[in-house]
């Protein structure tokens, strides 16, 4: 019976984030247009995008090869398992034990490394543009992570992100100032890895500007529509993680009772809508950096992760 | 741990810590002010903690001589500075920013090593202030080491000072008579460095820190 | 019982060496060799597995070959069973892969006869219980390996690599040469048991500590002692190659853990902080310099650099939490150590294979040359993903893990109360967390610029798949490293009596694990299940493929590429292995190699192109070894003035020489 319940909620988790990461990025898309006096496009226009490439045929590069064509679902596959571990609305997942915040990370991680070789497949310039540019972000955005990861784990006790997000719910959690700078760090990473103004332009059509959208470029119809996807899920696993461990209000662990479950939603989606109108409204105000100044900024990010492990190690009521 | 109290004042003084750092990553000079405005906003809301949580009300004005001198006055005085001498509003460095970052967490490094081996009888909420505290001096000093521009060691120097306040509020029991005297001093201190800037500029047209080595005679 | 079979099996091997001569340039000879070589290895590896999964109690023998009053101690315990194991697999796949890439050589009667010493050396180092018998068998190794470097002695580069590599290996020799005197002491106790008995005093294990970084340390590839490796690895054959970066040195790893962690007794405080900060540098700078290469087995040697790096680091962690008396996290940072050197011999073999199959296929080294391979060789391409996720430390393979068992342990070290290591710990997480994402860099570029994209040069376009031994054997370390990957319960479980017998304590039995997940410390702090994530990732693959089969359209057409309607026929104009580079030498090469781009642009309206140049500096090179040459250069030429004296002078030499020995005597006595 409790087996069963563990299941049904970690099936819920794993598509809850399937279903509402189009329509997170159409949030933040529409208030992004209502900021700078647009109508902008409806909230479900996500869903409509996916339906239409899925109906395209696929218009494949003569030098593409197998590996082309079968990284989109590598793609997916490594980004759904990773935002499947992050707690939602509930902490103490069925699975939540066999993958800790490093190897979420990691899986994240694979999914970039498998885009940057997509990039190369075709043997384009543009593409070797964006798996240089993503792989160069990547080498400082990891670190940073990596050092909030540590970060977290030295004032929960544990690297695994149920145990994490407990702690965060719980009183013995105080003001630490290694978890506000952690915290700036981690939004300064995630605007990074999911290419946000001011490291990447989601919108671009210039090709100079591009990183994402260059290692993406000769992808078309159903595989094109699964990468779409799998971005969006990302982003939503990032919100998601930091509405986990620095909002943990309305998360519940697995054995609480039904109610508890609606308020855990509720709050869930609360929580992403906040995050998208702070998302939004946080690009529309400044300006895409030189690609050159984006390993300062992410430099900066590495060293509050840095200073934030350090502190903790250096005294533990830091 | 040991309640809010720590942790807010902890927050507090982390934070200055934070903007000192944000203070290096700045190039442009405009920004450098409103970063230090910040600064010293922060500064004002560590010392009026303090004053709540020591029962000490002369703290209280402490921190309204910070948030109204080196908040508002001194960062628009600088601005009207910069409109009157025109000086370059981009800010020359010595060292880049990744080495200046760098640096700057050895120093923060070094800081908590120094001051919680030395004070180890201390009050914790006092040792970990002065830590932070130290580290807040050592980057303002970094910061004037590392720039050419004579506004941005002006506002290195007014950041080693907010520092100095952060220690002695910490420490509890700093005299009301004291602050007025070295909020007085450092005012008179930014008067002449002023009035210096302005001789500078009309002798030299410049007040690039190179360029008037080259001027004494010094090349290097 | 082990112990005569591992013998037996290395006496073979070294018999194998004179068959070659005797046999000469025949095929049969490379046949022969490889797959006598391939057998005998079997046969030691299962004697080693058997032996280290079964109870292992230490066994010793004592043969009355070599110096007179003291014989050839030799000793199998668990640790030597470890890297005998480790060994053993690297020269069993790297023959197999032989039997198929020897039929290339062009010179075979210069590698044959120098192949089977070569893992008769390896393995005879392993096993030697004595100083005597450990130094005679390190520097056979080393000579055979260098007879194997300069086997293409016609290429300048492979001169120049091989002279490098006999200067800084009878360097390495002359400094553990030291460290087992220091030991031995003055009463000559050159025995391995002898010299634990003996409890050295601090500064004397210091100094064997500073002597055994220096000579283990050049031979596996610390910085700065590491600037042979990029040289003579890829000189070699690539088999060789392979065996050089995947095995050779994990021997000079298992010297150091001997000397520093079984003889010299009690570790000090501050002996894990100069391996800690060594291992960070290290880290870092290997991979850096990588991805600044454009020929393949160069960066592969150089990446070789990093992953000692991260050995190290797993060993400095180990010291530090034994010198505190913590062993449970003494056992879990050396078992990760350990870990790595086991997953770094399977991907550094299979990349230096796949990087040989290439160079058979097309004569190419230089990755910008290449290109479009995966069309070509599809399924060495397969085997060098494998090779290239595997070694980018991604889940679900093995590489990842022993990195997270890294992080694990860097986590348990706030508890160490010396400040040095509180501030040195975080920062070398740091580099260490750096160093795998410029990894992953590193192989994106390697893989992308030389197997994607379309063929730069004719050798490239003309390329054949590689034979079937050469696949068979990359296929096995494939296999392997998706093993250790998704089982690594089983692994850590083997090296349990290895971390007993030196630190005293082991891991958790993972056996017992849910799911088969590893548990390094608690449940409730940490655990990884590779398994599951594995079969996670095949779900949610499959169920996706199978959505989009139902839902989408599956037509597909194939066109020029789209290039934002630029195409471009030119191969020439994709991205290669500088460009690809690029933004990273800006931010990282600028400070660590003074790189620094050149464009030659010409005036408008000359058709010439223009040209970039890119300036890289070896700092390590310039600061170190090149005023050392120098130096050395300048005595030399001033001691030279001894050679012309006249008979006089040479006389009063002599006769100072006396004198002095004299007074010596005198004064002392």
């Amino acid at each position: 019976m409790v087996l069963i319940r563990d299941l049904v909620i970690q099936g819920a988790q794993m598509l809850l984030v399937l279903l509402l990461a189009p329509l997170f990025t159409g949030f933040v898309r529409k208030v992004k247009a209502r900021l700078l006096r647009r109508q902008g496009p409806p909230l479900i226009q996500p869903y409509r995008e996916l339906a239409r490439l899925m109906r395209k045929e696929v218009v494949l590069a003569e030098s593409a090869s197998w590996l082309f064509r079968v990284i989109p679902y590598l793609i997916f596959a490594a980004t759904w398992v990773a935002a499947s571990l992050v707690p939602t609305f509930r902490t103490g997942l069925l699975f939540s034990w066999s993958a800790d915040l490093i190897a979420i990370i990691a899986l994240i991680g694979s999914g970039r490394f498998f885009l940057a070789l997509a990039g190369m497949d075709v043997g384009t310039s543009f593409g070797g543009i964006g798996s240089s540019r993503e792989v160069m972000i990547a080498s400082l955005a990891e670190p940073a992570m990596i050092m909030i990861v540590f970060t977290l784990a030295l004032i929960a006790g544990s690297t695994q992100l149920s145990t994490i997000a407990a702690f965060m719910t719980s009183s013995a959690v105080g003001l630490r100032v290694s978890l506000g700078l952690a915290l700036i760090a981690l939004v300064m990473v995630a605007i990074a890895e999911n290419g946000r103004i001011p490291i990447d332009n989601p919108a671009t059509h210039l090709e100079l500007t591009m990183v994402h959208e260059a290692m993406v470029l000769e992808y078309s119809g159903r595989h094109l529509a699964l990468i779409e996807l799998s971005t969006w899920l990302k982003l939503i696993l990032y919100v998601s993680l930091i509405g986990c461990l620095f909002a943990p209000w309305g998360i519940e662990s697995a054995a609480a009772a039904l109610p508890t479950l609606a308020v855990g939603i509720a709050a869930y989606v609360g929580k992403l809508a906040v995050g998208g109108f702070l998302l939004a409204v946080f690009e529309t105000s400044i300006a895409k950096m030189r690609v050159f100044r984006v390993p300062e900024f992410l430099g900066a990010a590495l060293m509050l992760g840095l200073l934030a492990t350090l502190l903790r190690f250096v005294s533990e009521s830091f | 741990m040991h309640g809010l109290d720590f942790d807010v004042a902890h927050l507090l003084a982390g934070s200055l810590v934070l903007v000192s750092f944000l203070e290096l990553y700045q190039d442009r000079l405009y920004a450098l002010l409103n970063v230090y405005a910040a600064h010293a906003l922060v500064l004002a809301a560590s010392v009026a903690w303090q004053a709540f949580i020591q029962d000490a009300p002369h703290l209280y004005v402490t921190a309204t001589i910070a948030l109204v001198f080196k908040a508002i006055v001194i960062p628009v005085a600088l601005h009207r500075m910069i409109v009157r001498l025109g000086i370059h509003r981009e800010i020359d460095k010595v060292v880049g920013v990744g080495p200046a970052m760098l640096a700057g967490m050895g120093l923060v490094a070094l800081s908590m090593v120094v001051m919680l081996r030395v004070t180890q009888e201390a009050d914790p909420l006092a040792r970990e202030d002065l830590a932070f505290a130290l580290a807040v001096v050592l980057l303002g000093l970094l910061m004037m080491v590392t720039r050419r521009n004579a506004v941005s060691q002006v506002v290195g120097f007014m950041s080693l000072e907010n520092g100095l306040v952060l220690a002695a509020t910490g420490a509890k029991g700093m005299p009301l008579v004291v602050e007025i005297s070295v909020a007085f001093s450092i005012l008179i201190a930014f008067i002449v460095i002023g009035i210096f800037l302005f001789r500078i500029r009309e002798r030299f047209d410049t007040v690039d820190v190179q360029a008037l080595d080259r001027f004494r005679g010094e090349r290097r | 019982m082990t112990l005569t079979i591992v013998l037996v099996c290395a006496v073979v091997l070294l018999t194998l060496g004179p068959l070659a001569v005797a046999l000469g340039r025949t095929n049969a000879a490379t046949r022969l060799v490889y797959g006598a070589s391939m057998v005998v290895s079997a046969v030691s590896l299962a004697a080693a597995t058997v032996y280290l999964v079964g109870a292992p109690a230490p066994e010793s023998i004592t043969l009355p070959v070599g110096v007179p009053w003291i014989g050839a101690h030799l000793r199998i315990d668990a640790l030597s069973a470890f890297f005998l194991l480790v060994v053993d697999l690297g020269a069993m796949s790297a023959s197999l892969f032989a039997l198929g890439y020897g039929q290339h050589e062009t010179a075979p009667e210069r590698v044959l006869p120098f192949y089977p010493a070569f893992l008769a050396g390896m393995t005879l180092v392993v096993l030697a219980d004595d100083a005597f018998t450990y130094l005679l068998s390190w520097e056979f190794m080393s000579l055979t390996s260098w007879a194997l470097v300069m086997s293409h002695h016609r290429v300048p580069d492979n001169v120049r690599a091989g002279y490098v590599y006999l200067v800084m290996a009878s360097f390495g020799t002359l400094a553990l040469l030291l460290a087992f005197g220091l030991l031995a002491g003055p009463d000559g106790l050159y025995t391995f048991s002898q010299m634990r008995a003996a409890h050295p005093s601090a500064a004397l294990g210091a100094l064997v500590l500073i002597l055994a970084l220096v000579g283990a340390g050049s031979k596996a590839g610390l910085v700065p002692l590491h600037v042979w490796l990029p040289l003579a690895h890829p000189a070699a054959p690539s088999h060789v190659s392979g065996l050089m970066s995947g095995v050779m040195t994990k021997v000079a790893v298992y010297g150091f853990v001997r000397i520093v962690f079984d003889l010299v007794g009690e570790p000090d405080w501050w002996w894990s902080i100069v391996v800690l900060a060594l291992a960070g540098v290290t880290t870092v700078v290997g991979v850096l310099y990588a991805l600044m290469q454009h020929d393949l087995k160069r960066l592969l040697a150089y990446h070789t650099v990093e992953n000692i790096g991260i050995i190290f680091i797993g060993l400095g962690l180990a010291l530090a939490f034994k010198t505190h008396g913590m062993n449970f996290a003494a056992a879990l940072a050396f078992t990760a150590a350990l870990l790595h050197v086991f997953n770094h011999s399977l991907f550094k073999s299979l990349l230096f294979f796949g990087a040989g199959a290439v160079l058979a296929a097309t004569g190419e080294r230089d990755m910008e040359h290449l290109g479009g391979l995966i069309h070509r060789m599809p399924q060495t391409a397969f085997v060098f993903l494998i090779g290239c996720v595997a070694i980018s430390a991604l889940p679900p393979l093995n590489g990842f893990v022993s990195e997270w068992l890294t992080f694990q342990a860097i986590l348990l070290s706030p508890q160490l109360p010396a400040w040095g290591l509180k501030l040195l710990v975080p920062a070398v997480g740091a580099l260490l967390a750096l160093s795998a994402a410029l990894a992953a860099a590193c192989f994106v570029k390697a893989y992308g610029v030389t197997f994607l994209g379309r063929p730069r040069t004719r050798a490239a376009e003309a390329a054949a798949e590689t034979d079937p031994y050469s696949l068979a054997a990359m296929m096995l370390l494939a296999a392997l490293c998706l093993l250790a990957g998704i089982l690594p319960g089983l692994f850590i479980d083997a090296l349990a009596p290895v971390s007993n017998a030196l630190i005293g304590a082991h891991m958790p039995a993972q056996g017992g694990s849910q799911w088969l997940s590893i548990v390094p410390i608690a449940a409730s702090r940490s655990s990884y299940d590779g398994v599951l994530v594995f079969l996670f990732m095949i779900i949610s693959g499959t169920l996706a493929a199978s959505a989009i089969h139902r839902l989408a359209s599956n037509r597909l057409r194939r066109a020029p590429a789209w290039d934002c309607g630029y195409p471009d026929s030119s191969p020439a104009t994709q991205y290669s292995a500088t460009s690809f580079a690029q933004p990273i030498r800006r931010v990282f090469g600028t400070v660590v190699f003074r790189a620094r781009e050149h464009v030659a642009m010409p005036p408008p309206g000359d058709t010439r192109p223009a040209r970039l140049l890119v300036e890289l500096h070896d700092l390590i090179w310039d600061a170190i070894y090149a005023p050392l040459v120098v130096g050395i250069g300048f005595a030399a030429d001033r001691l030279n003035r001894l050679q012309f004296l006249t008979i006089r002078q040479f006389l009063t030499l002599v006769f100072c020489t006396l004198v002095v020995l004299l007074l010596v005597l005198a004064v002392w006595s």
